[in-house]
């Protein structure tokens, strides 16, 4: 064991010093820097967020009563939210079995506005003219208030997942589209003339020139899209109440029902959702992306 | 790491005169859909085994000459003779596939032409040695300097073994010391391969350096006003920038680029 780490080690040296040479040998190249953490890294956004409970523990005991004479649980402290929605029983069950179907709902739907979302854009950025007939439509698609849509949408799909996946596709298929279409249109022309040179087919150019280049903007666009759909859940959820209970619908019957400590906690989760689901979009980007892609700024 | 080409066979590196044009213009115009004249009545031709430099004022319409003579686009007037499908291009910037490594880019355009995999595994290994990139191979163009990503963009077109080279400007953006570095290589690349070249700059001592021919063009509408023959022979040392008689040939080619400003 030791003499294999031993050789191995060699190995990596050697390998480095003749890349040290290459370098000195060749021009000045850039060295692939890895990012520097520091400390602070970590402690400003730990502050931050004692800032903001603490912020929630003033508003809450006098904050509240204080500067708008409202009752004080109409905003209930951080440690009784916790409590009873998380270490009672009954509140913790409903509360992570409306996790699970929000989830299930809004992860179903970005699936399907990613396939559709794709397709439309690789069929735009073939001719313009499909460009210029589809775009105004999802333009128009993004400006209809789904509490219109309501009725129709309820009678075609029924008041139960189906409608919230609906739901959760009208609103984030737009940014899938806009990016990928932008990231197909922008690689460079003198590339597109080194493919032109060679006489490629346009399956050709997509996959090996338009699909590659767009990636980083793709994953912007499943970003923003995942965001949107545990939005969309939510909201269709408050629209299409049947069937089985989701986050949206256990706050409207929270609500409704006064418990302000489990509607906050349902609160919770669904920013958990929305957050978790970032961060996994961020870590798929750096996956597929992150080794070639020259970010001015790195994010997640 | 040319030295092991001193004793590769050399090339008639001065032009084959005899020979049918590599490349030929004859009377070639161009006028855009907007109106603009980048070519009037441009006639020349390059010769195997000849290096050919444009100079000309910048938007005299060179780039257009280039992307004429490769079929990128059409002139409007005149014809143009290029032996088809072995054209090498090296355009302004690098325009290396960011997502792929030096290695797969290098690769690209054997990929492009159907050549399996083996092979073109086979001819870029060797290209990426004589360009110096060796050991970069699995470096992604992000991590590359300027120089560096233009030595990977010789690669890619010199993986095909080019008839005829078109350069736009290829060594533009880069820094003097680079740059001079990037033209002895290219020398070295020129007589070892022996392909034509068609080499566009604005840089009137790398014209000198480099070429067996440079042709001045006129401000646009663009035609060919000078056209000096390079006497020294090849191998060039770099010394040859500071010699009296390459002063003397600059001063004339600046004397005529001056002329064809007005």
């Amino acid at each position: 064991m030791s003499v294999e780490m031993g050789s191995s080690t060699g190995r990596g040296m050697t390998v480095a010093s003749v890349e040290i040479e290459h370098l000195h040998a060749v021009d000045d190249a850039p060295r692939a820097g890895k990012s520097q953490r520091h400390a602070s890294d970590y402690v400003a956004p730990v502050v931050g967020f004692a800032g903001f409970i603490g912020f929630w523990y003033f508003m809450s005991y006098w904050g509240l009563k204080h500067i708008w004479d409202k009752p004080s649980f109409l905003i209930t402290a951080p440690h009784r939210v916790i409590n009873e929605s998380f270490f009672n029983e009954k509140s913790r069950t409903a509360l992570f079995s409306g996790l699970y179907w929000t989830a299930r709902v809004s992860l179903i739907g970005l699936a399907i506005a990613i396939v559709i979302g794709m397709t439309l854009a690789i069929v735009m950025s073939q001719a313009r003219w499909l460009e210029r007939s589809i775009w105004p439509y999802l333009v128009a698609m993004q400006a209809i208030p789904i509490l219109a849509l309501v009725p129709i949408i309820g009678s075609i799909f029924g008041f139960e997942i189906p409608s919230r996946i609906f739901v959760c596709v009208l609103i984030s298929l737009f940014p899938i589209v806009s990016n990928t279409l932008f990231g197909l249109l922008s690689a460079e022309r003198g590339q597109h003339d080194l493919f032109t040179l060679h006489h490629v087919s346009r399956w050709t150019r997509l996959r090996k020139l338009q699909l590659p280049n767009a990636m980083p903007t793709i994953f912007t666009g499943f970003r923003i899209a995942a965001g949107l759909s545990v939005i969309g859940a939510i909201v269709g959820e408050i629209f299409f109440k049947r069937g089985d209970k989701g986050v949206g619908i256990l706050l409207d019957s929270y609500r409704s029902r006064a418990q302000f400590p489990q509607m906050y906690g349902a609160l919770i989760l669904a920013a958990a959702l929305g957050i978790v689901v970032f961060i996994i979009f961020g870590w798929l980007n750096n996956l597929v992306v992150g080794r070639w892609y020259e970010s001015t700024r790195k994010t997640g | 790491m040319f030295d092991v080409l001193a004793g590769a066979a050399t090339v008639n590196s001065m032009g084959d005169v005899g020979a049918a044009p590599a490349l030929s213009f004859d009377g070639v115009s161009m006028v855009f859909p907007d109106g603009t004249h980048a070519l009037r009545e441009t006639t020349f031709d390059v010769r195997p085994g000849e290096f050919v430099t444009v100079v000309g004022p910048s938007g005299c319409g060179k780039s257009t000459l280039l992307r004429i003579a490769s079929g990128l686009t059409k002139a409007t007037g005149g014809t143009v003779d290029i032996e088809q499908g072995n054209v090498g291009y090296v355009f302004q910037d690098a325009t290396l596939l960011q997502w792929r490594t030096v290695q797969r880019n290098v690769e690209l355009l054997a990929e492009l032409e159907g050549i399996d995999k083996v092979e073109r595994a086979r001819r870029a290994a060797e290209n990426i040695a004589l360009v110096g990139l060796d050991g970069f191979e699995k470096k992604y163009p992000k991590q590359l300097s300027g120089g560096m990503k233009m030595r990977c963009s010789l690669a890619r077109s010199l993986v095909m073994d080019p008839k005829i080279f078109l350069f736009d400007e290829p060594f533009g953006a880069l820094d003097e010391i680079t740059r001079e570095k990037l033209n002895d290589e290219l020398l070295s690349l020129f007589q070892r391969k022996g392909f034509a070249a068609l080499f566009i700059t604005h840089s009137i001592y790398e014209a000198v350096f480099l070429s067996t021919r440079v042709l001045v063009m006129s401000a646009r509408p663009g035609r060919i006003v000078g056209d000096f023959k390079v006497p020294f022979s090849y191998p060039r040392s770099p010394e040859l920038r500071f010699e009296a008689e390459f002063a003397e040939l600059a001063g004339q080619v600046s004397h005529a680029l001056r002329g064809a400003h007005v």
